[in-house]
């Protein structure tokens, strides 16, 4: 059994709690949510702080899908398993429910949440990917009030974000286009491991012509990663497999993979590639059956 | 196959469930961390962080001021002792604690005591230590280059890293075969290092009475006699007054088979403290310092005619065997097993030759179910069989059939000197291949191919050599490789049966209730059976290289055998009649042509534990001892059958069947059997596919955590497809062979040959485990690389 080190413990009743807590205690203090990437850190000594605080109380508040007209809002401690089995999700965002699928095991995604994920801010992590995909902004709280950042601007390198000392992600949005669909591929060394490289895509149609789309990788750079270059190539045409080629090649050339031992650079560029043409064929593929049915 | 099939009550062999599971899937397994002793005290190691390197100082102060530790220990403090070096199983030295130099990452530098565990723990980031960093030995293949730092520099005059040489066969002969052949193929084949990872990982509760001077040591130990000698013999402590226990082990696959530093720490410690000592590593420790498995890198050369009849083998093979050489194998076998590595075929002549060498890393070597590197043996000519098949152009099993060890020729001498006790192979082989469907599967690929499709059909063949072993050859630094074993029989004909191996997990507690039932008639319900305490049952080596069954199996069923023989002299006084007139009807006497006329072995029991008379010059009791020593080692075969989709965009690869038949001569509880083969097939699968202890250039061990040493789960493997043949040992009393390794043993060739083949339109004939998506799709680029 793994041990850390020697931390005191407090449970947050309210977000307004936590963030007085942490305006308090400031960087020696850290919010546990699921526990799954902090508690393993601290048992193997690499992250040691003197104070938690636990926010899992604050799942009543936070926990949360709720679709409105322009946008869904997904609360902050919303958990995997919440994500993978939300019918709204998967109506309007297939997306999520095939990176649930993939993401760790299902005791993870029991309390695993969609805040700790972005916050962990690991350039593996499937959910960040999937939020760049669906360009995804995060309301983040503080005591002087609420601001919205961009996914772009969330995450400022590998396990950096925006969030600051005494602030917390409260909630992740998604805004809502009509004719689109989406898909997420990834490819793993075993199940529930961190992806290789993993690839989200998603697009809309209007008349048969791709009114937009956007394609994020994770595993292949500082922070997943969103390619408007892809965007860009894709509007205005009509969906072909050459075009999704041209898209693939896009991705392999913009990416920066290194070599470890999940995989080759070179391997990781091919897989942006053959991942990317994937999921905008199977995004394309599922507004058809949509529109069958 | 469902419980209800399982769950028969043979008075003797056949299925039936485990006897121990009750308490396991119901959380009532009792391990050594469940040990709690008055006033027990916790122990902590701290490791060294980097490979190689002079210790310049070690300040404790600050650890020791620490509230609610008791001891802060370093290598001086023990060398004053003379506790700082230990013998290791193969007769070298190794460390307890590093005392002039650190030789691989996660060495064991100092130890601390203290109230709790998570003191003891946290006293460790007090120490603080110097290290003068040393340039690290990790790449094998220039361990024995001149400039190379020497390692060992504690051995006398120790001036390079080489461990020991070895060689095996008729060097001569095979190469006058070689001159002569057709075709020569040669291929690199890398075992890469992997480790057995058990789900519980190593530990032990030291307790010394200084009042009787008795230590009683609970430990996760696999060989639980063998231990209490050599404490005996390295602390100086009398034998009789150590008790080793070995509780329930949750896995060990020869994890627990050597004596850790650890176990040393702790028992050093409760003699320092008077108090009972736990250590229990973490899973970082067990993966980074304890014995790691294979790490062979093999140059095979197979020699045939141009029709495919097999010549000779020959194999040069570099062993990396850490910083100490830790291997656990008989003294005379160096390489352990490696020596079978001619396989199940008929050769002419083979020869290896064999130098192993001292790298700044993790000492081990033989683990992982391989029984004593059967494993690798198996790999490499499974492989180069495979390569030959390619250069032919033959079909892997045709070839296979052209050169199997015909039935008649058993006893079969080897060209390396094993005498495989029997075997009958084309009919194991053509099982496999009716199970797998191998002709349609065959049809299935080649239309696959023609759509670009990626589909392998892999096939292994393996010969395995377990039990050991005579004592003549066998021993493990002294100790004969023979198994006590003793019987005693209840007045009320309820039994209890004493063993010297110890369980991991195997289903000892009814595969032995089994083999005595079969003997005595005696249900196994109502026999107890008794292991992995010293102080309870008799001397015996303990359970690795799939030796129980063999060896203390064979002294089961005669100790019950013994037994019988007793209850048939009481039986004829209680019938009146000569022993000659009995006969044996499974659980009873019965008189000759007078089938009325019988007597129960509790009947017998009882008379034997009772006041009436016995035949004259009988003893009361029913009970017998024996210690078995096998007359040679028992050679179970298999034939496996594995089908690969591969992914030809993501280079993943999806292993669809894998089909299993294996011959392990009599089958005792065919249900254990099955679950022992799916395991090893699970572990294949792993080594193949995922499984791998790298290092970085400076010796930093890259699999110290299950996120970075991968083993496979339930999705990664398929339903198995299991079947036997029967071919039983000639000198075994039931005619059982081992299992409990075979299929770790046959099915990572088996795997990898799958995979080579789906690969075969890139040209491919050989790739090295493990096939992970980046190394198969950098094959498929012609860019494959060795893994070390």
């Amino acid at each position: 059994m793994q041990v850390p080190g020697q931390f005191e413990y407090q449970r947050a009743t309210s977000v307004e709690h936590a963030i007085g807590l942490l305006d308090r205690l400031g960087d020696t203090a850290r919010l546990v949510a699921g526990g799954h990437s902090l508690l393993p850190m601290m048992k193997l000594r690499l992250a040691n702080f003197d104070y938690l605080i636990d926010i899992n109380d604050l799942h009543a508040d936070l926990g949360y899908i709720t679709a409105e007209p322009q946008q869904i809002r997904i609360g902050a401690m919303t958990r995997h398993r919440e994500l993978l089995e939300s019918t709204s999700l998967k109506e309007h965002f297939p997306i999520f429910a095939d990176a649930e699928r993939v993401i760790a095991d299902p005791t993870v995604r029991n309390r695993g949440t969609l805040g700790g994920s972005l916050c962990q801010a690991d350039p593996s992590e499937d959910l960040s990917a999937v939020c760049t995909t669906l360009d995804a902004s995060c309301v983040i709280q503080g005591s002087a009030g609420t601001r919205v950042v961009s996914m772009e601007d969330f995450h400022r390198g590998p396990y950096e974000t925006a969030v600051g000392e005494a602030e917390m992600l409260i909630e992740v949005r998604f805004p809502l286009r009509p004719g689109g669909s989406s898909a997420y591929e990834k490819v793993e060394r075993r199940a529930g491991d961190w992806a290789v490289v993993s690839a989200g895509a998603a697009l809309w149609l209007r008349n048969g012509v791709i009114s937009d789309a956007r394609v994020g990788l994770a595993a292949v750079g500082p922070n997943t990663a969103g390619i408007p270059e892809i965007s860009a190539l894709l509007r205005g045409q009509e969906p072909s497999e050459e075009l999704f080629e041209q898209a693939g090649d896009i991705a392999a050339r913009s990416c920066e993979p290194a070599t470890d031992t999940r995989g080759a650079e070179g391997y990781k560029r091919h897989l942006a590639k053959e991942l990317t043409r994937r999921t905008l064929r199977k995004a394309v593929d599922r507004i058809g059956e949509r529109a069958q049915a | 196959m469902t419980t209800i099939e399982n769950d028969q009550k043979p008075v003797g062999h056949g299925r039936m469930l485990r006897k121990e599971d009750p308490r396991f899937v119901r959380g009532r397994g009792r391990y050594c961390d469940d040990v709690q002793l008055n006033g027990m005290l916790h122990l902590a190691i701290l490791r060294s962080p980097v490979a190689h390197a002079r210790i310049v100082s070690i300040d404790t102060t600050a650890a020791e001021a620490m509230p609610k530790v008791k001891a802060v220990v370093t290598g001086a403090a023990l060398a004053e002792q003379g506790l700082a070096w230990m013998p290791t199983l193969s007769n070298d030295v190794q460390a307890v604690l590093a005392t002039d130099k650190v030789r691989f990452q996660g060495q064991e530098v100092a130890f601390v005591v203290a109230e709790d565990r998570y003191a003891a723990r946290d006293a460790l980031e007090l120490i603080d230590v110097e290290y003068d960093i040393l340039e690290p030995v990790v790449d094998v293949r220039t361990a024995l280059a001149p400039d190379a730092p020497v390692i060992r520099t504690d051995l006398e005059g120790k001036t390079n890293n080489h461990c020991f040489d070895w060689e095996t066969g008729d060097q001569k002969a095979t190469e006058d075969v070689f001159k002569r052949a057709d075709v020569v193929v040669t291929e690199d084949i890398v075992y890469p290092r992997v480790h057995p990872a058990p789900m519980e990982t190593c530990g032990a509760v030291a307790d010394y009475d200084r009042i009787d001077g008795k230590l009683t040591l609970w430990s996760t130990t696999q060989a639980p006699h063998a231990h209490r000698t050599l404490y005996a013999l390295v602390a100086g402590l009398p034998e009789h007054k150590i008790r080793v226990i070995s509780p329930d082990i949750g896995g060990g696959f020869g994890n627990k088979v050597p004596i850790y530093p650890g176990y040393v720490c702790a028992i050093v410690a409760s003699i320092v403290t008077g108090k009972p000592v736990k250590w229990m590593e973490d899973r970082s420790e067990n993966l980074i310092s304890t014995g790691f498995a294979r790490d062979y890198i093999m140059r095979g050369e197979i020699a045939a005619t141009r029709e495919g009849k097999i010549l000779a083998i020959r194999t040069n093979v570099l062993a990396d065997h850490g910083a100490f050489n830790g291997t656990a194998a008989p003294v005379k076998y160096p390489a352990g097993f490696f020596g079978v590595f001619t396989g199940s075929y008929d050769l002419e002549a083979a020869y290896c030759s064999m130098t192993a060498v001292y790298t700044n890393k993790a000492p081990g070597g033989v683990a992982y179910a391989c029984s004593f590197r059967i494993t690798e043996a198996v790999y490499l000519v499974e492989r180069i069989v495979d390569c030959l098949a390619y250069d032919l152009g033959m079909d892997p099993v045709e070839l296979r059939l052209k050169n199997l060890l015909k039935p008649e020729q058993f006893p079969y001498t080897s060209k390396t000197g094993w005498v495989y006790d029997s075997g009958d192979y084309e009919p194991t082989l053509r099982e496999a291949m009716r199970i797998a469907g191998y002709e349609e599967l065959r049809r299935e690929q080649a239309l696959k191919r023609e759509r670009g499709e990626l589909m392998g059909i892999g096939v292994s063949f393996f010969t395995e050599a377990v039990g050991a072993g005579p004592r003549k050859d066998m021993d493990i630094l002294g100790l004969g490789m023979a198994d006590g074993c003793e019987l005693r029989v209840h007045p009320t004909g309820k039994a209890v049966v004493r063993l010297s191996v110890q369980t991991q997990g195997q289903g000892h507690e009814t595969t032995f209730a089994q083999i005595v039932a079969e003997e005595i008639g005696i249900p196994p319900a109502d026999i107890d059976v008794v292991h992995g305490d010293t102080d309870n049952t008799p001397f015996g080596l303990g359970t690795y290289g799939s030796r129980s069954t063999p060896v203390s199996g064979a002294a089961a069923a005669l100790v019950a055998r013994k037994v019988r023989d007793k209850a048939r002299i009481i039986a004829s006084g209680m019938l009146e009649v000569s022993v000659a007139d009995l006969d044996w009807v499974k659980g009873a006497f019965q008189v000759k042509g007078d089938p009325g006329k019988s007597v129960t072995i509790q009947d017998i029991a009882m008379r034997a534990h009772g006041a009436g008379d016995l035949p004259e010059g009988l003893e009361g009791g029913l009970e017998a001892q024996i210690c078995y020593n096998p007359s040679n080692l028992t050679y179970p075969h298999g034939a496996y059958i594995c089908v690969v989709d591969i992914d030809p965009g993501t280079a993943v690869v999806k292993v669809r069947r894998f089909v299993a038949v294996d011959d392990c001569g009599t089958r005792i509880n065919p249900m254990i059997i099955e679950g022992q083969v799916h395991g090893g097939l699970t572990d294949g699968v792993g080594m193949a596919l995922m499984e791998m202890i790298g290092f970085d250039e400076d010796g930093n061990c890259l699999g110290g955590s299950l996120m970075d040493y991968l083993i496979p789960t339930a999705l990664e493997v398929p339903d198995w497809e299991t079947g036997f043949t029967v071919t039983p040992s000639p000198h075994h009393p039931i005619g059982a062979k081992g299992v409990g390794e075979s299929a770790t043993v046959g099915s990572p060739p088996a795997v990898v040959n799958a995979v080579v083949d789906a690969l075969k339109p890139f040209g491919i004939r050989h790739a090295d485990m493990p096939l992970t998506p980046s190394r198969v799709w950098e094959t498929m680029q012609g860019n494959h690389t060795p893994p070390i």
